[in-house]
């Protein structure tokens, strides 16, 4: 039983109006690594709030957890290219934000506030952030924003994380150290993640299985099941099978890109 | 030397302000104008300490009703501002009329509040208000109203009310704005309710000025216009520093990274 499937999924924004995507299925086992490339606007991000909820199919079924979706999703966290924490909040303030929302959490953030606390700070220490919860967002350089809002994404335990370009707008050295941080995370503490994306090298050393996306009307192309040995380090990236798939993928784009 | 600039930069409105007098001063005695012309001001500092009791009496009053308008300006355009700015329908609905109500002259609708209401305090007090809830309105609409669609996103994946976003998000990233809008709005209610003053009432600073231009006592209506300048003043600092103070945030330093 896969944990999010799309049978036969189109939207368009506006009644009647071209789609976004089209005719897209897919299915994610629990605990897999999806990354989905494409070139721009090809409806990565539709695939994102169709997932979440937060849009319903214009035509199709889209079913995560057994479910077919009807609604926000609360075992959902989200990342964005963009950090968006808020200025006004401490970084441990900011990562704690969907405990003041999300059920059970929200009932009894007032008697296990220490607890819940006590569980930020270790999120943040695992990412590198340790000893920052009390530093502002503007405090913080660009990586370590990310971070604490990959921390806001994963601090109510989803099942699911979307995560949209979320490093689109680091320098490459940050980039491989946060790619490490999120590999890291996600091996300690399996959840399932898509992985929206520009870089072909981020979607197959990350990713389980890596799907690519034609131009608007997004549909998916190829599937490709990135097979190489976990734990993944840094200098599998220096290989001869990674740059394989790379150069595959990279085919692939430019074809698209072409027609 | 950076601390020299900072001096420098903490004594400029000082220096300037000092200056402009003594060159008002000079040029008054220099070519000899008359005080019913163009006082000088060691002439208004004169009168401003004859008529002190007076004035005092007066610029209370003034200070009374703008402070009334002002409030009332500031209760009414906060709730305004957050339903224009939380709902596009009512954002559609008002927008017009509140444009439209903006930019009737308040001076022009004076003579319809002394109708309604007699001439003295409650025209002052309602022509202040007037004159001053629009930037209120404006300024919290737009703060609600800019909220990045991508936080909206992730609060709404979470199963966020709208008033969840509303009290988390919106409120304190409206703020900045709203601060910034309550120094416009002081400025504003002054004027308010000096044009009252002026036009129905037999109290406050525009009343003064009024009586004392009738009699030709110019010292005494620039000391009256000097009064509502300084108060200007001091009010926009008051709410410069409140600002401050509760949403330093918005105003970090720009050297910070990220």
């Amino acid at each position: 039983m896969s944990f999010v499937s799309f049978e036969n999924v189109s939207l368009s924004y506006a009644p009647g109006g071209a789609n976004a995507i089209e005719n897209v299925s897919l299915n994610i086992r629990e605990g897999e690594f999806v990354a989905v490339v494409g070139p721009s606007g090809c409806g990565k991000s539709t695939l994102m709030k169709l997932v979440s909820g937060l849009k319903p199919p214009s035509e199709g079924y889209v079913f995560v957890d057994g479910r077919e979706v009807g609604g926000p999703l609360k075992i959902i966290g989200m990342a964005f290219q963009a950090a968006n924490l808020l200025p006004w909040r401490t970084t441990l303030d900011n990562v704690m934000l969907p405990l003041e929302i999300v059920e059970p959490f929200r009932s009894n953030l007032k008697k296990e506030k220490a607890k819940y606390t006590a569980d930020a700070e270790a999120l943040l220490a695992k990412v590198g952030l340790a000893g920052y919860g009390d530093k502002f967002p503007w405090e913080l350089s660009g990586g370590m924003q990310q971070r604490a809002s990959i921390c806001r994404a994963l601090i109510h335990q989803p099942r699911l994380l979307m995560l949209d370009e979320p490093f689109g707008a680091l320098d490459a050295f940050t980039r491989e150290e946060l790619w490490c941080m999120l590999r890291d995370l996600w091996q300690q503490q399996p959840f399932t993640v898509v992985l929206v994306t520009h870089d072909l090298r981020e979607a197959v050393f990350l990713a389980d299985t890596v799907y690519v996306m034609s131009k608007r009307p997004g549909r998916i192309l190829v599937r490709k099941e990135i097979d190489l040995p976990r734990p993944r380090s840094l200098d599998v990236t220096y290989t001869d099978a990674f740059a394989g798939y790379v150069h595959e993928l990279r085919e692939h784009i430019g074809r698209i890109r072409e027609s | 030397m950076a601390v020299k600039q900072t001096t420098l930069i903490k004594a400029a409105p000082w220096a300037l302000t000092i200056a402009i007098f003594l060159i008002w001063e000079v040029i008054c005695s220099g070519l000899k104008i008359p005080d019913y012309l163009m006082p000088a001001p060691s002439a208004i500092w004169a009168s401003g300490h004859e008529y002190a009791g007076p004035i005092m009496m007066h610029a209370t009053q003034t200070l009374f009703t703008t402070l009334a308008g002002f409030a009332l300006a500031v209760v009414v355009g906060m709730l305004l501002g957050l339903a224009v700015g939380a709902s596009p329908l009512i954002y559609k609905a008002c927008y017009p009329l509140l444009v439209g109500f903006n930019s009737i002259p308040k001076v022009a609708f004076v003579p319809v509040l002394v109708v309604w209401f007699g001439i003295g305090t409650i025209p002052a007090i309602l022509t202040a208000f007037l004159i001053s809830f629009f930037p209120v309105v404006v300024n919290v609409a737009t703060g609600l109203a800019t909220l990045e669609p991508e936080l909206e996103d992730v609060l709404r994946s979470l199963g966020a009310k709208r008033w969840d976003i509303m009290v988390k998000v919106g409120l304190p990233r409206s703020l900045p704005y709203f601060f910034a809008s309550l120094k416009v709005a002081i400025t504003l209610a002054f004027v308010g309710s000096v044009i009252s003053e002026t036009v129905a009432s037999n109290l406050g600073i525009g009343y003064l000025m009024m009586s004392a231009s009738s009699s030709m006592n110019m010292p005494l209506v620039f000391a009256g216009l000097i009064v509502i300048g300084v108060m200007g003043v001091v009010m926009y600092e008051l709410f410069a520093l409140l600002e401050k103070r509760l949403t330093g945030w918005a105003h970090r330093n720009p050297n910070a990274p990220g």
